[in-house]
């Protein structure tokens, strides 16, 4: 037993004995990722915002000023872009938690265990298909000679075009996956023992969903709204391919970059949906939705 | 003649200002001021990058950055290939890249990983100002002796006569239409601009600020009240005109294209029936059967006057320089010229292209060849030559181009 117990020899020691300096190595690099590349590239993007760009050259002045904000504010234009995006974002979250709660609800309580299984696969086949396929196959049903059109003429409706309905409908379908996900292991976690209580003093099923299965549901759909929101809020490809001349915050960062050159600009309008994220996460905070996750 | 005069003294004094920026820019310090002292300089010096004396042998490896169309392997038409004979020839392996906006071929070359790039004439002078691409010797290049006089030493290819790069090729921006939607077929810019709403919401535009200079030219032609003498060349109520006319097209356009493939096929499924191209892009519609037609309207075209350039950072300047002399060799020049529809700028392409083609597309005509306005960077002294006003810049522009989309 007690040459058992003899501390391992070498490297393997000194980590024994210094419980501080395996706690330092084991979270270190995974620290030191966090801090200088994530957190550190947000703050290179602040610093780059607050510079300017010669107007030739595309050769960025380190000179402290604020003109980029000055000009976010001040021209229109970047008002109603910032206000698209948000609107778009909204609506495509509201979209995904309305087709989601169904087909969770369905999946977690209603199925078999092997037809749920197969659901849980079918929900997530598509994420395993590269995005520009599936926006590209949305360009394709929504065009003027495509699917949509030739199964919604013949009850006087059609293609909404390229546009910013194209762009929802392609947003929603994108990420409805994130917002499925979330809710079906909320509900999985809600006991069928509740549901029989609810039924047995009474209550329609109108009743239970509203009492029960929502209250339990919330934070679930409160975490998929972020995944939802977010993702809408950065893109840019998906408006390029079906949103027609529309354009958002994820174009003006791309073409102030691309086509302009404007590193600094484009900066300040990246952290639009920085600040927006900040303020919808405070929001989600405060219901607190986020303790009960 | 003055005319080209004043304008090359104002590209000169911008570059200078240019210039002088990047000079302050490079320093570490933040306080660094960006415009002090830049005024004083009077004239403009290239940034100082040398130029290649000699040649030695091939590397093996060329990188090309180009125009959709102009470096053709045989993989879109087996026809189509001018790069397998360059690779046979020289034992240079050739990755092509391309760009689909001047902007973007701008920013790809700052980055360094391109041997050479064809260059149109928005982009060139901002590769020679950022010192992005080198000066060329043209004794390296022997084909450089047949290509047409009235291409060489010109503001958007050299400064102070010294060769920045091979002229390649010139052409029009076209007007590309349905023929079985747009009837009667359109003869004027009108078509997009005055009478866009008969097509509303299948417009179709160039997406980039440089298209400005398209609705320039119409209201040049329309209303010459406005007074302007040159597309590129607009003082802020003339941009004004300019964007007033593009945000009422705006409305009619189903969407904007940026992406040759994307315009073929939003003109295959009908989406798009009226609207600017290029010729490369109505002879692709063409090949997939779709009715279209590409015409140069009533009022004139911009266009591009495109220049191969060598890289200041390149690895492989002696397969770089073989590209060069090999692009601008009869047969590719030809082959080129015929594949993405433009006039060639050797003379000696005439010689082995199809029989009439020069003359369609009036190669060798000096005359003709002045009236396309070519693609250029918009600076603050007016290329027009007015001095009693300070013009718009591609920055004015750039922001525009953002608020007509909305």
């Amino acid at each position: 037993m007690a040459e058992e117990q003899q501390s391992p020899s070498g490297g393997g020691a000194l980590l024994h004995r210094h419980p501080r300096l395996r706690l330092g190595l084991l979270l270190g690099p995974p620290m030191l990722w966090l801090g200088v590349l994530y957190l550190g590239s947000l703050a290179a993007l602040f610093i780059t915002s607050l510079w300017t760009v010669d107007a030739f050259g595309g050769n960025i002045q380190r000179v402290w000023n604020l003109q980029n904000y000055r000009d976010l504010f001040t021209i229109d234009v970047y008002r109603t872009i910032t206000g698209r995006t948000i609107a778009t974002a909204a609506a495509v979250t509201v979209i995904d938690a309305l087709l989601a709660f169904p087909v969770a609800l369905y999946m977690a309580k209603v199925a078999s265990p092997r037809l749920q299984r197969v659901l849980v696969v079918l929900v997530l086949t598509p994420l395993w298909a590269s995005y520009l396929v599936k926006a590209y196959a949305w360009r394709g049903m929504l065009s003027n000679d495509g699917p949509v059109e030739w199964l919604l003429a013949p009850l006087g409706g059609g293609t909404p075009g390229y546009g910013l309905v194209a762009t929802v409908i392609t947003l929603a379908y994108l990420w409805l996956p994130y917002m499925i996900l979330p809710m079906y292991a909320g509900l999985e976690r809600l006991p069928d023992s509740l549901l029989e209580a609810s039924a047995d003093l009474g209550a329609s099923s109108a009743t239970t969903v509203r009492r029960v299965v929502l209250p339990v549901l919330f934070p679930a759909a409160v975490a998929g709204s972020i995944f939802t929101f977010s993702l809408t809020l950065g893109d840019y490809i998906a408006v390029r391919i079906v949103g027609g001349t529309n354009q958002m915050l994820g174009n003006v960062v791309y073409d102030s970059f691309l086509t302009g050159n404007n590193m600094p600009f484009a900066a300040a309008v990246a952290t639009i949906p920085v600040v927006v994220m900040l303020l919808y996460l405070a929001a989600v905070r405060r219901t607190g939705a986020l303790e009960s996750l | 003649m003055d005319k080209s005069v004043i304008t090359r003294a104002a590209v000169a004094a911008v570059l200078a200002l240019a210039v002088a920026g990047c000079g302050t820019t490079s320093g570490d310090g933040d306080d660094d001021s960006g415009s002090s002292g830049s005024e004083g300089q009077s004239a403009f010096t290239a940034p100082d990058v040398p130029m290649a004396e000699s040649l030695g042998d091939n590397e093996g490896e060329l990188s090309v950055l180009a125009w959709p169309g102009y470096a053709e392997d045989g993989s879109t038409d087996p026809s189509v290939d001018w790069v397998t004979p360059f690779e046979e020839q020289t034992g240079c392996d050739v990755s092509v890249k391309y760009f689909t906006t001047s902007d973007e071929a701008v920013t790809l070359m700052k980055s360094g990983q391109y041997d050479v790039v064809s260059a149109s004439g928005d982009a060139s002078l901002r590769l020679i100002a950022g010192g992005d691409v080198a000066p060329v010797n043209t004794d390296l290049v022997p084909n450089y002796a047949d290509i047409w006089p009235y291409l060489k030493d010109r503001d958007w290819n050299s400064v102070d006569g010294q060769m920045y790069g091979v002229p390649h090729g010139y052409g029009a921006n076209l007007l590309m239409y349905n023929t079985d939607v747009v009837t009667p077929a359109p003869t004027s810019w009108s078509a997009v601009f005055d009478d866009a709403d008969s097509n509303a919401g299948k417009v179709t535009a160039y997406d980039s600020p440089i298209y400005i200079a398209d609705a320039a030219l119409y209201l040049m032609k329309t209303q010459p009240d406005l007074g302007i003498e040159n597309p590129y060349a607009l003082d802020d109520d003339q941009l004004a005109a300019a964007v007033d006319l593009l945000k009422a097209q705006r409305e009619n356009v189903g969407e904007y294209w940026s992406d040759y493939l994307k315009e073929v096929q939003s003109f295959k499924t009908g989406d798009s029936v009226v609207g600017t191209t290029w010729q490369v892009i109505a002879n692709l519609a063409q090949d997939e059967k779709v009715p279209v037609e590409a015409i140069l309207p009533e009022e004139g075209a911009t266009g591009w006057s495109d220049t191969w350039m060598v890289s200041s950072e390149t690895d492989h300047p002696n397969c770089a320089y073989a590209w060069l002399d090999h692009i601008v060799s009869p047969e590719a020049n030809a082959a080129v010229a015929q594949w993405f529809g433009e006039a060639p700028a050797s003379a000696k392409a005439c010689d082995v292209a199809e029989k009439g083609f020069c003359d369609t597309y009036h190669a060798g005509d000096e005359a003709y060849a002045e009236q396309i306005y070519y693609w250029t960077t918009p600076i603050e002294q007016c290329l027009d030559g007015r001095t009693d006003v300070s013009c718009t810049t591609y920055q004015d522009w750039t922001r525009a181009w953002t608020e007509i989309k909305g």
